[in-house]
């Protein structure tokens, strides 16, 4: 589905992901560690279009088509989503006419109708209930105002909405307390399917106690470091990451 | 005229004077010779006359224009279209160049409410009363030029008590040939608890010509009178537009005013004074302005607290794309005796290019000691972040900038209350902002 070949990528000229491969299939939940600053939020950027990221090597195929050629826009109408780590408020967007104008445009692209209203009313129902996410949030401005765990809760309610084949979740589990987590990642549980894939960032092994992952990756420095299954995430939890930066560190020394 | 000679020489020397003018019984011919006098005397700004400091008048005038004396503008049907707002159930006065067209329009009658030719009201007793008369216009050589040569233009006259059941949607068509200087006029008068709705659109239909229109509208709210005013200008490139607006309140009145200033006439000018005459009232200035291209939109908006226990709330938000220039200028005076006064102002701008352009400048004089006023001023550049958010959505940077446009002009639209009109603005923005971003 995701083939990621010797991606390099800057920002304001700063050499950010230094050589990134990952191949993600159909069916398959890919869990990204890593510490602080190790490019983890870039590759969602680059990956989602962000435009302030250059790349200056590599290439990246999703879907059988060349993915860095492509609108922001045009991403996520083929199947790709990026939950923010830092969703935005835009006041003066209803939540709710954000998702329609979305969820619309997506169909259009697809040559499918736009959703009558009532249908779209009980989509609506049905993923918020998945998510457990506040009706009263849905007439209101987007993420204004709401607290962390809200705008969270809104980026997976998102998610449930558009039904992506590949969906990354950038840190969608930090500022959630331990209830909220858990209704967050059984919503997550139930969208997998043998069709669909995940791209899970996270810094902490906590979450892949819901959402069990079939890869683990560590980033470290602009590149993958280490791969490994839902064991190295115990490891990383338990270890930290300082022996596995003397690691890279004495490899690139030899 | 040619244009070697002085916009100022022309009109003194070069065009028939208030004599020629042939209102009904010549009844005002007396105050439009008052206003030429003034107009000769007051001469016309320059960039060195403080209110016309950031607009270049001048710049404006030098092209040769005529008169504008068309009887009859050609107007058809199918060109009044793109002045329609959809869905909008109304009674209807379609203006060409300032005069009505009775077989185009569609009017209240039999009722409290008289909608008719200035020209042919010029006897009737209130016009005689107000014709001229704001003290705030005193002071404009443009609304004095008016005053003295003004082509026609509606009276509309509401009784007491009186109200209509539904808007009056006033369409001012302006079309020129050649070069031609317009001059509409309007006086509007509420008597004592009447109530009226009122939609002006400013529309043009031809770009060959530049059609540069000086329209003045005078308005009176009686005691405890209200009325909703929106005004939508939404013309052609080649022209330009400078109108005085200037509202007389007595006591216990309403004026709502809306300005909406949308592509694509190449200079606006307005000029909004309201005199509070009488006490408890209330005022309510919004104006949206929306430039592209190389447009210059220049509000000027004055609410004068002259009596005590008055409320007067302003807010003005500006959307300027592409070389777009925009003004902002608001003035509140609180006279010694006007206590209690509540004057509240503020003026939010968007500027999506670099080369987009805001002069705003808040003048408040205040000269009574128990008074809340307060007045801000915001300039934004837009939020990339937030447009990529709505694009990794899957919405179009179009379909999205619209939407963050929209969103910034919601405190505006959201208080209209004609929802066809809301509509048809939402969409009018939609247009213009994909517009620019196509150019
Ligand atoms: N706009 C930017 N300009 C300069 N450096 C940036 C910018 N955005 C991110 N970075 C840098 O890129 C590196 C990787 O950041 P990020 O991808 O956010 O890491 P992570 O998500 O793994 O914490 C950091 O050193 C960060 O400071
Ligand atoms: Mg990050």
């Amino acid at each position: 589905m995701l083939t990621i070949k010797n991606l390099h990528a800057e920002v304001d000229g700063k050499q950010i992901l230094k050589g990134i491969n990952l191949e993600i299939r159909k069916g398959e939940m890919h869990a990204i560690m890593g510490p602080n600053g190790s490019g983890k939020s870039s590759l969602s950027s680059v990956l989602a279009g962000r435009e302030n990221y250059t790349v200056t090597q590599g290439e990246v195929i999703f879907e059988g088509k060349n993915l860095l050629d492509m609108a922001p826009e045009d991403r996520a109408r083929e199947g790709l989503f990026m939950a923010f780590q830092y969703p935005v408020e835009i006041p003066g967007v209803s939540n709710l006419h954000f998702l329609k104008t979305a969820l619309n445009e997506i169909r259009a692209y697809h040559n499918l109708p736009a959703l009558e209203s009532k249908e779209f009313l009980k989509l609506t129902k049905e993923k918020q209930q998945l998510v457990d996410f506040n009706a009263n949030l849905m007439n209101r401005s987007l993420n204004e105002g709401f607290s962390g765990g809200e705008k969270k809760r809104n980026e997976v309610f998102q998610l449930a909405m558009l039904d992506p084949k590949l969906a990354i979740l950038d840190e969608t589990d930090s500022g959630l307390d331990i209830d909220a987590l858990r209704i967050v990642a059984a919503g997550v549980n139930k969208l997998r399917s043998a069709d669909k894939a995940f791209m899970v960032i996270t810094h902490y092994q906590r979450l892949l106690e819901y959402i069990v992952p079939d890869f683990v990756h560590v980033l470290y420095n602009g590149q993958i470091v280490k791969t490994g299954t839902k064991e190295l995430a115990l490891e990383l939890e338990e270890k930290g990451y300082d022996w596995l930066k003397e690691e890279v560190h004495q490899k690139e020394s030899v | 005229m040619t244009s070697d000679k002085s916009f100022y020489e022309f009109i003194s020397n070069g065009v028939p004077g208030p004599e020629q003018k042939v209102d009904a019984d010549n009844a005002i011919l007396p105050a439009r010779k008052l206003a030429f006098s003034r107009f000769k005397e007051l001469g016309l700004p320059t960039i060195k006359t403080e209110e016309w400091r950031y607009t270049n008048i001048q710049r404006y005038l030098k092209d040769a224009f005529t008169l504008a004396q068309e009887e009859q503008g050609t107007v058809t049907a199918e060109q009044l279209k793109s002045a329609s707002i959809p869905q909008l159930d109304s009674y209807r006065a379609v203006l060409v160049n300032g005069r009505l067209q009775a077989d185009l329009s569609t009017l209240p009658s039999g009722g409290k409410v008289t909608v008719s030719k200035l020209s042919d009201a010029a006897g009737n007793a209130q016009l005689q009363a107000w014709f001229d008369k704001h003290p705030h216009l005193q002071s404009q050589p443009f609304a004095a030029l008016n005053a003295a040569l003004f082509a026609d233009g509606l009276f509309i006259e509401a009784g007491m008590n009186a109200s209509l059941d539904k808007p009056l949607h006033i369409i001012h068509v302006y079309t020129a040939s050649a070069n031609a200087f317009i001059q509409p006029r309007h006086l509007v008068v509420l008597h004592k608890s009447a109530t009226l709705e009122v939609i002006e659109s400013v529309v043009g239909i031809s770009d060959n010509a530049i059609a540069f229109v000086n329209g003045v509208t005078e308005i009176v709210l009686e005691e405890n009178a209200e009325l909703w005013h929106y005004n939508i200008q939404n013309t052609v490139k080649n022209s330009r537009h400078i109108h005085h607006t200037s509202a007389t309140q007595k006591a216990d009145s309403r004026y709502h005013h809306f300005n909406f200033t949308l592509p694509s006439a190449e200079l606006t000018r307005n000029n909004l004074s309201v005199a509070l005459t009488g006490s408890n009232t209330e005022t309510n200035l919004h104006g949206l302005y929306l430039a592209t291209g190389t447009q210059h939109v220049d509000n000027h908006t004055f609410v004068d607290h002259l009596v005590a226990n008055c409320n007067s709330n302003e807010l003005y938000k500006g959307v300027l794309l592409d070389d777009a220039n925009g003004v902002f200028t608001g003035r509140i005076h609180v006279n010694q005796d006007a206590q209690k006064t509540n004057a509240f102002q503020q003026n939010n701008n968007l500027l999506m290019s670099e080369k987009a352009n805001i002069n705003s400048q808040p003048q408040l004089e205040i000269y009574a000691d128990d008074v809340k006023c307060s007045h801000g001023f915001t300039v934004g550049r837009f939020s990339e972040e937030a447009l990529f958010y709505l694009r990794s959505r899957g919405i179009g940077a179009e379909a999205a900038k619209s939407l963050l446009v929209n969103a910034f002009a919601f405190d505006i639209t959201d208080q209209v209350h004609i929802p066809a009109l809301q509509d048809f603005l939402a969409e009018k923005i939609r247009q213009y902002v994909a517009g620019a971003i196509n150019n």
